[in-house]
């Protein structure tokens, strides 16, 4: 393999890990705060119990996210060197104030809570979860400005053979930031939502002791509000975003349905097998009008297909191919459009029971809940390997291929290295964390001592541990 | 003072409160199995740097992204050209920063044995090898016209780039140390006292032959004549106060001599650098400069604007971070990691 190839699957693989951890962080930090917030103001000792038991977790989660993002911020550099040559008047902005706005916010008041539960004011040290929650928030947003510039530039001007800053505001501003920070958060809180679920749900099925089962049932209803919300959300919002993606980059659109002609009626497909080579159908099951309405809102109205496109393109930037993977788009996109519906379903099951307090002797809810702690993970993967994907061949959108971006200077020798160094670095963290979370997830309200081994009295006289 | 002589100077400043807060965090890992014999111990000594690590090593991710946002080509050139040393320093702040968090959530010995000896690790080589990256930049690597690095790992390792390496990390174990010393009471207390008086007599030696050394191997000479000014002996004088200090036993003076003897370092180096950001070694058109590496004036004000609000607000609530810490980890004290 040549060192664009090795290139792109080290972006591919350090940035869906990276993106494993990060929406748990942006979604479950609202409920810590929340949860610490109704201790505050009630006093009672389950909430308080409840943000230790979440707020372990969520530190646990955090950890990691922290130390992969580390790694996104210098592989611009690394790997992509004559990408960052090229848009750094513009791209490196958005990361310089993502570090300068949201990073150091997030890190120091997240010291500030970890360590302060005896050493600030409650109100103080309830500020500072907040503030960390605010922190993280702001960090995607500044983020995904960054990732809309590559989807839709705007704000810039090719000169000086780069593309030049012209309008901060028209960068930080973009519609497309707009369509896609409020479908990430959401994700993310739906993310945060299974996660408390089918915590929740384990230990409602098992729990005998009563602090516990009121425990998991106040996380439960708060799970599933926030999840049925929240799915709901990501939904709408993924809806208007696809609308949008038609418009600014119907290419990418069209390859998430293998929409090969321009249609008018578009039907949608629920199951294609496509020969990719030759652009056609082997098998396809379609339910006519439904892109168009998707598309339009209507039961009519013109869908651009992948051949059509691929002539306008040509017509615009010059022979080449224009066509990303169809099959990973497509097929991609339905993972993440499955698994958030499916999402959707179980969070309105599980918001029906907790209204009705059934939820508790519904077995099967109960059981179901916990491996569907895996649909967001799943969707969020999905989603991101669409829309990368379904950029292809661009890196920015109709400005620079992603040929073009590779550090030239960089061997196929040292990205494999670097490519394999990170992938057992990663995968022998993922047991740590899994480990980990696995154990305190089981734990329960009541977490094990973990003072040192010389010394146990000490340990456990600490029990405000984070 | 044109934006570009801004930006060089606060990316100056980053690096400086990076190794000055950072530093004193890396010398407490690498410090960490030395004076530390028990479990307890070691907890307390994560502990003394538990709260403040992360929003340290937020010091370098920001001068990371304000050197990709006011000089991408700088940027470009040193991640892709010091492609392998950065892949350590990763991979090193990765188990770092995991370990800190998940070192104490499980009592077997061995898993804390592991996170332990990966804090170690991940506190030395990074010590060691942002010594050596900066030392490169002004030494000359090879960047041909096209600004592209076109050397290889070994490339990066000289006499003058070791040197430099082993004096930040001599450096940042004796400010550990010192800060060690400060924030914890005995027996790690007096450990600590122990190491700084083995280790400051050593990075005094180093940090004074990598100033000589900036005079022998690089063109800092040429350029700037034999008067070294005041910068590069303060950064010695600093050290050296240090010493006298450690002995006296005032350690609050002593570190904040450290911080200065880092300080004046970091500008030692960066003043020779200046104008240029990294130097050829091919031929001294092709160095990348504060201008021909820059970004547009546009971005550089709109960046300006942003530092010139943000910074103060950080400054201000790190600060307040660092006070509601203040007191020393003792054996009573609850520990959170």
């Amino acid at each position: 393999m040549d060192a664009l190839t090795l290139a792109r699957w080290q972006f591919g693989i350090t940035t869906v890990y990276h993106f494993f951890f990060v929406p748990l962080t942006l979604g479950l930090v609202w409920v810590v705060a929340g949860l610490q917030t109704a201790w505050y103001f009630t006093g009672d000792e389950i909430w308080k119990r409840l943000t230790k038991f979440w707020g372990k977790l969520f530190l646990i989660n955090f950890a990691m996210g922290v130390v992969t993002g580390i790694v996104q911020e210098f592989q611009f550099g690394m790997n992509w060197s004559e990408y960052s040559r090229f848009v750094g008047d513009v791209f490196g902005a958005p990361l310089a104030i993502e570090a300068l706005l949201a990073f150091f916010l997030e890190s120091t008041f997240l010291g500030l809570w970890i360590f302060g539960w005896d050493k600030l004011p409650k109100l103080a040290h309830l500020a500072a979860i907040w503030l960390v929650a605010i922190g993280s928030n702001v960090s995607a947003y500044w983020i995904l400005v960054a990732n809309s510039f590559m989807q839709q530039p705007m704000g810039y001007a090719i000169r000086n053979g780069r593309a030049e800053m012209e309008s901060f505001w028209a960068l930080i501003s973009n519609p497309h930031v707009s369509v896609q920070f409020p479908h990430v958060i959401t994700a993310a809180m739906a993310t945060g939502a299974f996660f408390v679920l089918g915590i929740s749900a384990w230990h409602l099925a098992r729990a005998k002791d009563e602090e516990t089962r009121e425990a998991f049932r106040r996380s439960f209803r708060i799970g599933a509000a926030y999840g049925f919300v929240a799915t709901i959300a990501v939904s709408v919002v993924g809806h208007t975003q696809a609308q949008y993606m038609t418009r600014v980059q119907p290419m990418k659109m069209a390859a998430a349905e293998a929409l090969w002609e321009t249609a008018d009626p578009a039907p949608m497909s629920l199951f294609t097998v496509g020969h990719e080579p030759e652009r056609r159908d082997l098998f396809a099951v379609k339910v006519p009008g439904l892109l168009s309405f998707l598309a339009h809102n209507r039961f009519s109205g013109e869908v651009k297909g992948i051949q059509n496109l691929q002539a306008e393109y040509e017509a615009a930037f010059g022979p080449g191919d224009y066509v990303p993977p169809v099959m990973w788009t497509y097929w991609n996109f339905r993972v993440m459009v499955g698994a958030g519906m499916l999402m959707l379903l179980l969070a309105a099951w599980a918001l029906w029971g907790s209204l009705r307090a059934s939820f508790e002797s519904s077995p099967w809810l109960l059981a179901l809940l916990v491996p569907a702690i895996t649909l967001p993970y799943i969707a969020n993967s999905a989603g991101w390997i669409f829309t990368e994907i379904g950029r292809a061949p661009w890196i920015v959108f109709g400005v620079m291929r992603i040929e073009s971006g590779v550090s030239p200077g960089v061997s196929a020798a040292e990205v494999l290295l670097t490519l394999v160094g990170f992938t057992l670095l990663y995968a022998a963290l993922m047991a740590a964390d899994l480990y980990l979370l696995a154990k305190f997830a089981k734990a329960g309200i009541h977490p094990p001592a973990l003072g040192a081994a010389d010394e146990p009295e000490l340990g456990t006289a600490g029990a405000v541990r984070a | 003072m044109d934006l570009n002589t801004l930006w060089f100077v606060l990316i100056a400043v980053l690096f400086t409160g990076f190794f000055v807060l950072e530093g004193f965090d890396y010398g407490v890992g690498i410090l960490l199995p030395f004076v530390a014999k028990t479990d307890s111990e070691r907890r307390r000594v994560i502990n003394t740097i538990g709260p403040v690590w992360d929003g340290n090593e937020v010091w370098l991710l920001t001068a990371g992204g304000a050197i990709f946002a006011a000089f991408p080509h700088w940027y470009a050139t040193l991640f892709s050209g010091f492609y392998l040393a950065l892949f350590l320093i990763l991979v090193a702040l990765i188990v770092r920063g995991v370990a800190f968090e998940f070192r104490s959530k499980d009592r077997n010995p061995a898993w804390r044995a592991t996170w332990d000896w990966a804090i170690f690790v991940g506190s030395l080589l990074p010590a060691l090898l942002f010594g050596v990256a900066l030392a490169n930049l002004l030494k000359g690597v090879p960047i041909d016209a096209s600004k592209n690095f076109v050397g290889g790992f070994f490339d990066l390792l000289s006499p003058y780039t070791l040197v430099a390496g082993l004096a930040s990390l001599a450096l940042f174990t004796t400010h550990g140390a010192i800060f060690l010393n400060l924030k914890s009471t005995d027996p790690i207390r007096s450990r600590s006292l122990a190491m700084t008086k083995k280790i400051g007599p050593a990075a005094t030696v180093l940090l004074l032959l990598f100033v000589v050394g900036t005079y022998v191997w690089t063109d800092v000479y040429a350029r700037l004549g034999a008067n070294p000014g005041l910068v590069p002996v303060l950064a010695l004088l600093s050290l050296l106060s240090a010493g006298y200090l450690i002995h006296q036993e005032r350690m609050g003076w002593a570190f904040m001599m450290t911080t200065l003897a880092i300080v004046f370092s970091v500008a030692t180096l960066f003043m020779a650098l200046f104008p240029r950001v990294m130097v050829s070694s091919l031929d001294p058109e092709w160095s990348l400069t504060i201008y021909n590496a820059s970004s547009t004036p546009y971005t550089l004000k709109i960046m300006s604007m942003v530092a010139g609000i943000f910074v103060p607000i950080v400054l201000a609530y790190q600060g307040f971070s660092y006070w509601v810490f203040r007191h020393r980890i003792t054996a009573e004290s609850k520990l959170e990691y």
